[in-house]
């Protein structure tokens, strides 16, 4: 039990990020952002429309360039790389191998003229494997894992249900055996019912997979089931930082009382 | 002070209520006690003292004001008061548990699955821990055929015993528990009492609050006087 601590104890972050600014206009975008995320851990990052939470996103993940401030990232052979002085090259690889993203709308991450299997196929491809027992058998276990029939490994994306498109896209995300995460309100446009669904698939394979997850969303209870910790933004800015139901139990922040309070229980 | 497994010295707690014209309420102040390997200490006072503001405190769901909360945690003295989420959620999986008689239900997954999740969590195998969690389960009187429903259609009473069959999962070298045998039946009531007196034979240290006497004096080796002095109550009523 003890060597267990010790081992967490003992390693380091896999993302540092400082003083990350990026900013539109006054108070539009995000600034002076930093915190350190460790392997296996879900950060949720939580505000209202608006706050800079996808902004955040998408500098986190190498899609955007800041104005100032750093993202290094530790990576699988224990390297640290400087996200923006990297290559545009290096950062692809990063994106299609080390790290995943699941978009809100699951028609932006998935290739919808080519069969499910070939989506989930895709990122193997890249890696280098090109035998197609390998790929197929991927497919297939992939599906069977996101609770799609494998029987519909050569179906169009387009044929599927929202909620199956979104449980492809991650399936696609998660051959690779990412390391981090990005998922930008991956329940966002799913029915209740399907949601929950969803979220019981994630909950289960972010412990299997030790993945480290950074999570948008503006819904609460979706955060509370799968953040370890949460950021409240408001207006480009954290205004407070804390374990998840620490924050949502007990919220210090003026910002955070009200986000929390103008929740309607069910 | 030989076997203490927590400590907790001059712990404050305060609620700034910014939406409310910013009143602040002092729920928490100068609370100090040490509890030992297999001894229960009973929060006493009247609903509205603190007690389990106090549990939440300890637990971390709630933020402290001042003071300290120390645990032992895999061998060393931990500061909980202002340690990081990732030290706290391993104190949490490891050290310190805590058994509250609400279930926050989880939609779609199974009684089991709820019931094993604290000892996955620390890495038992799935076999071991189904054994635990249908051994518990069968204690606790919740028939084998809901164990692989969602407890969500649950009653109230089966929502209870299956949290607490969850909090009792693993062995947690420190235990809060908030009125777990609140509103059970004799012979359920007579099971968590076991439990309870097990996990202290097992050196636990407990932390509790019942409100039902016979309880208390099952468990108790020592109270803990919540009875909020005069300063505190009268701000309590101002602030109300």
């Amino acid at each position: 039990m003890s060597q267990v601590l010790l081992k967490q104890k003992a390693d380091a972050p896999l993302l540092q990020v400082r003083d990350l600014s990026l900013l539109y206009g006054p108070e539009k975008g995000c600034q002076d952002v930093s915190f350190d995320l460790y392997p296996g851990e879900v950060l949720g990052i939580v505000g209202e429309s608006g706050s800079g939470k996808s902004t955040l996103l998408s500098l986190l993940s190498g899609r955007l360039p800041p104005q100032a401030g750093s993202i290094g990232y530790r990576s699988k052979d224990g390297e640290w790389l400087d996200l923006y002085s990297a290559s545009e090259a290096e950062r692809r690889t990063l994106l299609r191998t080390e790290w995943g993203f699941v978009e809100q709308n699951p028609r932006d991450g998935l290739r919808m003229g080519v069969s499910a299997g070939a989506n989930i196929g895709e990122r193997l491809m890249a890696q280098g494997v090109r035998n197609y027992e390998q790929l197929r058998g991927a497919g297939l276990d992939w599906l069977s894992q996101v609770e799609i029939d494998p029987q519909r490994i050569d179906d169009l994306p387009r044929t599927f249900s929202g909620g199956m498109q979104q449980r492809l896209q991650i399936a696609r995300n998660l051959v690779s055996s990412p390391r981090l995460v990005f998922m930008d309100e991956p329940t966002g446009g799913l029915d209740v019912s399907v949601q929950a669904r969803l979220l019981d698939l994630l909950r289960g394979l972010v412990r299997e997979l030790d993945l480290a997850v950074v999570i948008v969303t503006h819904d609460l209870a979706v955060a509370r089931l799968l953040a370890d910790r949460l950021m409240v933004m408001r207006r480009s800015r954290v205004v407070e930082t804390g374990l998840t139901d620490q924050i949502l139990d007990d919220p210090q922040h003026p910002y955070s009382q009200l986000l929390v309070s103008s929740v309607l229980q069910p | 002070m030989t076997n203490a497994l927590i400590e907790v010295r001059d712990l404050s707690k305060t609620f700034t209520l910014h939406q409310q014209n910013g009143v602040v309420l002092n729920v928490l102040r100068g609370v100090e006690f040490s509890v030992q390997s297999g001894e229960c200490l009973v929060l006493h006072g009247a609903s509205g003292a603190g007690k389990s503001t106090l549990l939440r405190t300890l637990y971390g769901n709630y933020l402290a004001a001042g003071g300290s909360i120390r645990v032992r945690h895999a061998g060393e003295w931990l500061e909980l008061v202002g340690a990081e989420p990732r030290d706290i959620l391993q104190v949490r999986q490891q050290t310190l548990g805590y058994v509250s008689q609400f279930l926050r239900v989880i939609p779609r997954v199974a009684c089991l699955d709820v019931v094993m999740e604290p000892a996955l969590a620390r890495g038992w195998s799935k076999a071991n821990a189904q054994s635990r969690a249908e051994h518990l389960l069968t204690r606790l009187n919740i028939p084998q055929r809901l164990w692989q429903l969602a407890p969500g259609t649950f009653s109230g009473g089966e929502q209870q015993r299956v949290n607490i069959a969850r909090g009792f999962m693993v062995a947690w070298p420190v235990m809060l528990l908030d009125e777990p045998t609140a509103s059970l039946d004799d012979n359920n009531r007579q099971v968590v009492l076991e439990l309870m007196n097990e996990a202290k034979a097992e050196g636990a240290a407990l932390i509790g609050i019942f409100h039902d006497r016979a309880a208390r004096e099952a468990v108790a080796d020592r109270h803990f006087d919540m009875t909020p002095t005069s300063v505190a109550a009268e701000e309590y009523a101002h602030a109300r």
